[in-house]
């Protein structure tokens, strides 16, 4: 099996709307597991998603999904569910019916639909509202009926555009919880969210856009390696971070140490992580008691902040 | 393959019907297909009322202008357009369309659904209309005088030409507002230019009338007109260049399946952008 056929590729892709960038000159290969895109509004987050399920086409360059080209929808759909950010419905739909038609529109026999509908509306607990029009739901219940339909047929690809929104903190956490599962299954699951610590805990590996570029990707604390130009925050709790600091900056990797402010920790700047490391091993052996070393900016948020900085983030 | 195509197919059928036969937007194409009823019943009323005899070849050949110039020419064309049209755009309008856009159907397949869709909406609706209209059009006469017509003349071949005319003008003008919705974000001025077009193809060189859906129409109604209605009225109904039915027929499928396929290319091609990113 080749490896186009395992991920998501895009190559060499452009889109431009008349004369307005929607994305330019992308390149990526998407592993399963949960990938998040991340970047500003208009950075061209949505645009990756419908082009990678045929909703739009690029103006240059060739996309596949598992080696299937957008352009077959009666081929992706069948491998790909997308939970979109459009919130408008077939007029008059129930929930119930939302779904029960997507899996008729499948190939699926009217017992087969039924049976594959209250699953997925079961698991996103809407069982009491599904035969309820969707025209009076919530916020969260349309995002939750979105999310049943896209995972109703059983796909190897996920993707979601801002699932999260509106719904209540109980809800997101089963939502996380679901997508943490599906994707241990081997899922591939493409998820764009603006909740950055809710991106940092879930996600695999991140596309930070800019602008629509690609400016950054892969696995958060990979992607972090590579930006040399910004120090390493490292966070060490420690009884004496006043002597510790004297001894780190023995170390010429270490280009700032600064109290914390309850006078029980040392937030360390330094450029050789690797090296710093090791010299906190040795200071560890000549007895300077160290309870935790912990990273402090390798996360999705420090990335945005180092990479995408001065622009708004996106809410 | 195909039994799936064929179930993807009703599936979009049981999705569209209850659109097009049921929604709010449609009510007007139900109010203009009884619209040719009031001039007809009006005209039975009255006839019954004062006891007044009319002339049945009269009558005949003026259901005959009525059909081509009110049915064909302004009901069926405006009920059409309000069908097919929407099959596409008012899905954009709803911003709906992503619905069928994402689920597992080769867009070929979408058309042609949509199509059947509308096109049994259209021919349930106008081709009763068309038979209510000469029912009412006759309901003055005696019993027996209309069922002589029926059983010894030409009535029944008469109304099953102008119910198999009515449903070609559903197929024709169906595709063609179909594809004007694919093709046109705003299709007021190319259904505008399709009216006008079909308006003069009367006064245009014979080959370019070839070029039209009522020029065939005109070939399958089973009386050309009321012999002497005025001008321009006369030229809008008389056709000049008649042809075979059995080559009308044949020439109003080939320009359908020719628009369909074009129609799906477009909707191959089409792009969801309701203008969020």
């Amino acid at each position: 099996m080749s490896a186009d056929s395992q991920n998501i590729v895009f190559d060499n892709v452009s889109k431009f709307y008349g004369d307005v960038l929607g994305v330019n000159r992308v390149t990526l290969t998407i592993p399963p597991g949960i990938t998040s895109l991340v970047g500003p509004n208009g950075s061209g987050k949505t645009t990756l998603m419908n082009l990678m399920t045929g909703l739009l086409q690029p103006t240059r360059g060739t996309i596949g999904v598992l080696g299937v080209s957008p352009n077959h929808p009666e081929q992706l759909f069948r491998q790909l569910g997308y939970c979109t950010q459009f919130d408008s419905f077939p007029r008059g739909f129930t929930g119930y019916q939302f779904v029960y038609s997507f899996l008729r529109l499948y190939g699926c026999t009217h017992a087969e639909a039924e049976e594959f509908t209250w699953a997925a509306i079961e698991r996103v607990k809407l069982v009491e509202a599904a035969h309820r029009k969707i025209a009076g739901y919530s916020k969260g219940m349309r995002q939750r009926i979105k999310l049943a339909q896209s995972t109703c047929h059983g796909p190897s690809v996920l993707v979601l555009d801002e699932p999260l929104n509106g719904l209540d903190p109980l809800v997101r956490a089963e939502v996380i919880a679901l997508l943490r599962s599906l994707a241990e299954e081997g899922m591939h699951i493409i998820i764009s969210s603006h909740v950055l610590h809710e991106v940092d805990m879930i996600s695999d590996q991140v596309v930070l856009l800019s602008n629509g570029y690609v400016i950054a990707e892969g696995k958060i604390r990979g992607v972090r390696g590579e930006l040399d130009e910004q120090p390493m925050q490292v966070m060490i709790r420690c009884g004496k971070p006043a002597s510790l600091a004297a001894k780190v900056f023995e170390h010429d990797s270490v280009v700032e140490a600064r109290m914390h402010s309850d006078g029980k920790g040392l937030l360390v700047k330094t450029r050789d992580p690797d090296k710093f490391y090791l010299l906190l091993n040795q200071l560890a052996l000549n007895g300077i008691g160290l309870e935790s070393v912990v990273p402090a900016d390798d996360d999705v948020n420090s990335l945005y902040e180092y990479l995408i900085g001065g622009e708004e983030p996106a809410r | 393959m195909k039994t799936l195509w064929f179930a993807q197919i009703a599936a979009i059928l049981q999705l569209e019907m209850r659109k097009t036969f049921l929604s709010r937007r449609g009510l007007w194409v139900y109010l203009l297909a009884l619209f040719p009823l009031i001039p007809f019943a009006g005209h039975s009323i009255e006839s019954t009322i004062r006891g007044r005899p009319c002339d049945f070849g009269h009558d005949t050949n003026v259901y005959a202008s009525i059909f081509q110039l009110l049915d064909l020419r302004v009901v069926v064309f405006f009920g059409c357009l309000g069908i097919f049209m929407n099959l596409f755009r008012g899905e954009v309008l709803d911003r709906s369309l992503h619905y069928y856009f994402l689920a597992p159907v080769r867009r070929e397949i979408l058309v042609v659904g949509k199509y059947l869709a509308g096109l049994i909406a259209a021919v349930t609706i106008f081709t009763t209309s068309t038979i209510l209209q000469w029912i009412a059009m006759y309901a003055h006469f005696p019993s027996r005088t209309v069922l002589d017509y029926l059983n010894d003349g030409n009535g029944w071949s008469h109304l099953i030409a102008y119910a198999v005319t009515t449903v070609f003008a559903c197929i024709g003008y169906g595709s063609l507002f179909l594809l004007t919705g694919a093709l046109f974000r705003n299709p007021i001025f190319p259904a505008a230019g399709i009216l006008i077009w079909e308006g003069i193809n009367s006064f245009l060189p014979s080959i370019l009338q070839k070029f039209s859906v009522i020029y065939y129409l005109k070939s399958l109604v089973p009386i050309d007109a009321q012999p002497n209605l005025e001008a321009p009225f006369a030229l809008l109904t008389v056709n000049t260049d008649p042809v075979p039915a059995v080559v009308a027929i044949v020439g109003m499928l080939a320009f359908t399946l020719l628009v369909i396929v074009i129609a799906a290319l477009q909707v191959r091609r089409m792009e969801i952008n309701y203008g969020t990113d």
